[in-house]
């Protein structure tokens, strides 16, 4: 136990103190943020020079009003095309917006121009047309002797509330569903990736100290069981410590941006996502309360004991067969990705279940990944949030946990024997062997 | 009393016999050469000693007791293909590898501060492995096979590719802590070596213990009384009757007498015929052309 606590200590202080981890750790969260910004920046690129746009509208269609887009300056003028053309020769507006007379009010296309020597961006041109269609449909409506209220009241916003059959079963709401599979989704790949980051970092520390020689000088003090569970938990805490980092520095690392910078990444994110497009702050207002309270009522209690559980055990299972792996392949590097192909496929498939299982948790697509060992801990995961029956979470685990506690067994078997095998060319066939060696 | 007992231990692979019913007397206090060609079964056996593998059968003492685990702290053991780890720093390499061997931190550091001074390598402390030169590495393994006083130390070829100077040094400490009653197994395939510093030997041909003993008594067990005179003078011819001449010129001859009473003969019949004796040696048969007889099948 004593050497187990030493290999650990070994094994998470000599990559937490190495440059690359703190690179990694550090730079990681800038690289988002940098990412955020820039990303910010290309999507609300407005083309800097303010725009002068006289517009001509002969039959009074949008009864002398136009909104200003954020750099387009309108102004209305009732003078001919030609005498116009001639004063954005002179510079005095930067173009033409010609809004032609419709034959009748019942048109469902009309053309309109713009002359400049700049065409509008694609941004402007979108918003420009948008505002157009409405002010047509008002003067649509007038036409037709029509108030724009009743219209109005002919909207009806639909949402449909989810309601159990029986009392006793726990009422949510819709957006619980939701934040449900934005959650789910967000823990299946944390589970992912950290599969794939830190279990092929425990695979190619094996492959190192093979190839290194070292781990002759220590399988004979310790047991080789105890360094590959040494290597496993001292990597998994590395990569729980970085995780843990990154938790605390990426708030902080935008709060200061925020206030040094004076712009708030997160608001640029979202700009990002919707486009142009505004969002009505009482909207956002009332979206993020239900958000919290949505939040606050999921099961918090089952939720992060179950994540951390399964998180362990998927890490723990995985990165044995990395570490099987990564004994049995030298320093061959192309060796070492056919052998890990058949970890690859399913964790890759348990990802592709766990987007179907979020869309539909209670599909049997999703219950059989929640259940199955190889897939649970990415799938289960992501489930959990949707309300999942008692049994299915009972037995899901200790199918995990067997599955786990087997396949470390197994991984150890190979790799007493791996680590000490050089030259020989490592295939399945020659694996199964090792599992039998005996001692 | 023996820090190593083997007895009767076997230990077969998939398709070959890798230990063939080896028993070995590794007493305290000696150094003791293990010899034999590569893929004799040298490595196999030492994996065993330091539990790294399990014989099939047999049974081992450790200090009279059975070998358990817990003994390979009580080893300290230099494979051939040495290793480090590269990124680490030298000295906390040292302290990581005297912990795993039970040593506390304060022991650790003690001892690691000792052997930097003796061998005069302080500021290597904080380097890393991997900006040492190859016999720099060499000599930190060594450290790491030593520093924690085993009992038992295994050395895998350990010149091997150690300067002279180093070499050297070494071999001093070998001596040194062997003089002090640790036992030292010093596998080789080089015999020359062998018989400048080991006191016992085993040769290992194929899994099997060929033979064993001290040094100087095989070479005597298995000399030919082979002897080589130089002298001055011109003597009548009549050296067959002695021996059979292997090797003649103008005033040097070796000849394999029948008995070492001949040789005693032949001397005493030189003198009489009046040649000047310059120089009368046996020559002892070297360990490695003991092996390679013993190999052939021709004693």
């Amino acid at each position: 136990m004593d050497k187990l606590w030493l290999i650990i200590q070994r094994e998470f202080l000599t990559r937490v103190k190495s440059k690359s981890f703190l690179l990694s750790t550090f730079l990681t969260p800038l690289a988002f943020l940098v990412f955020f910004v820039i990303a910010g920046f290309i999507m609300s690129y407005k083309e800097g020079e303010d725009k002068k746009v006289v517009v001509s509208d002969p039959a009074n269609l949008l009864d002398k009003v136009i909104k200003d887009e954020s750099n387009i300056y309108y102004t209305f003028s009732d003078e001919s095309i030609d005498n116009l053309k001639k004063q954005v020769e002179q510079g005095n507006y930067s173009g033409i917006l010609e809004i032609p007379k419709p034959d009748s009010a019942a048109i469902r296309q009309l053309k309109v121009y713009y002359y400049s020597e700049n065409q509008l961006g694609l941004d402007d041109q979108a918003a420009l047309e948008n505002q157009l269609e409405d002010r047509i449909g008002e003067y649509k409506l007038k036409a037709q002797g029509l108030d724009k209220s009743i219209l109005e009241n002919l909207k009806t916003n639909i949402s449909i509330d989810p309601e159990p059959i029986n009392a006793s079963q726990k009422n949510e709401s819709s957006s619980a569903a939701a934040i449900g599979a934005a959650l789910g989704t967000i823990m299946g790949i944390i589970m992912y990736m950290s599969v794939f980051i830190y279990g092929s970092m425990v695979m190619r520390s094996v492959m190192e100290e093979k190839m290194s020689r070292i781990v002759e000088v220590m399988i004979s003090t310790v047991k080789p069981f105890q360094l590959m569970m040494g290597k496993i938990i001292g990597v998994g805490a590395v990569g729980l410590t970085q995780f843990i980092l990154w938790m605390i520095l990426i708030p902080l690392i935008s709060m200061f941006v925020t206030m040094v910078f004076g712009f708030d990444p997160q608001q640029m994110q979202s700009q990002a996502m919707t486009g142009a497009q505004s969002v009505d702050p009482d909207d956002l207002q009332m979206m993020v309360s239900k958000i919290f309270i949505e939040v606050n009522n999921m099961n918090w209690w089952l939720i992060i004991p179950s994540f951390i559980f399964y998180f362990l055990c998927g890490y723990i299972l995985y990165s044995s067969l990395f570490a099987a792996v990564g004994s049995a392949v030298g320093d061959d590097l192309g060796e070492s990705q056919s052998l890990t192909l058949p970890i690859t496929i399913p964790v890759l498939l348990a990802f592709y279940i766990m987007f179907a299982a979020v869309r539909a948790p209670q599909s049997s697509m999703a219950v059989f990944g929640s259940i199955f060992p190889l897939f649970s801990p990415i799938v289960m995961p992501s489930r959990i949030v949707f309300d999942v029956p008692a049994w299915e979470i009972a037995v899901s685990m200790l199918l995990l946990l067997v599955t786990t506690i087997f396949m470390v067994w197994l991984a150890g078997r190979i790799y007493r024997v791996g680590i000490l095998m050089y030259g020989k060319k490592a295939s399945f066939k020659e694996l199964r062997k090792w599992m039998f060696y005996k001692d | 009393m023996d820090i190593l007992n083997i007895r009767n231990v076997v230990k077969s692979y998939e398709s070959k016999v890798a230990v063939d019913d080896v028993s070995l007397n590794i007493p305290q206090g000696i150094i003791f050469g293990m010899l034999g060609p590569n893929g004799a079964g040298k490595t196999s056996l030492i994996r065993i000693i330091t539990t790294i593998t399990r014989p099939d059968s047999g049974k081992i003492l450790f200090d009279n007791d059975p070998l358990i685990e817990k003994h390979t702290e009580q080893m300290g053991y230099m494979p051939e293909e040495r290793g480090l780890y590269k990124k680490m720093k030298v000295g906390e390499q040292l302290l990581y590898l005297a912990r795993l061997k039970g040593l506390s931190k304060q022991e650790a550091e003690s001892t690691i501060a000792h052997w930097f001074d003796k061998f005069d390598i302080k500021d290597w402390y904080n380097k890393k492995v991997m900006d040492l030169s190859k016999g720099m590495q060499q000599k930190v393994q060594f450290i790491a096979t030593v520093m924690h006083r085993p009992k038992l130390i295994i050395l895998d070829e350990p010149f091997s590719g150690l300067d002279p100077i180093n070499a050297k040094l070494i071999e001093n400490e070998i001596i040194r802590m062997r003089d002090e009653g640790t036992s030292i197994i010093f596998s080789t395939h080089r015999m020359e070596q062998v018989e400048e510093i080991c006191d016992k030997i085993v040769l290992i041909n194929q899994g099997k213990n060929v033979l064993e003993g001290d040094v100087n008594e095989i070479k005597n067990t298995y000399k030919e009384n082979l002897y080589n005179i130089r002298y001055e003078g011109n003597i009548n011819v009549h050296f067959e009757q002695f021996g059979e001449i292997t090797h003649k010129n103008d005033n040097s001859i070796t000849i394999k007498c029948d008995s070492s009473q001949k040789a005693n003969d032949l001397l005493k019949w030189m003198i009489q015929n009046g040649a000047l004796i310059n120089s009368f040696k046996e020559i002892l048969p070297t360990i490695n052309d003991i092996f390679i007889r013993k190999v052939e099948g021709n004693i």
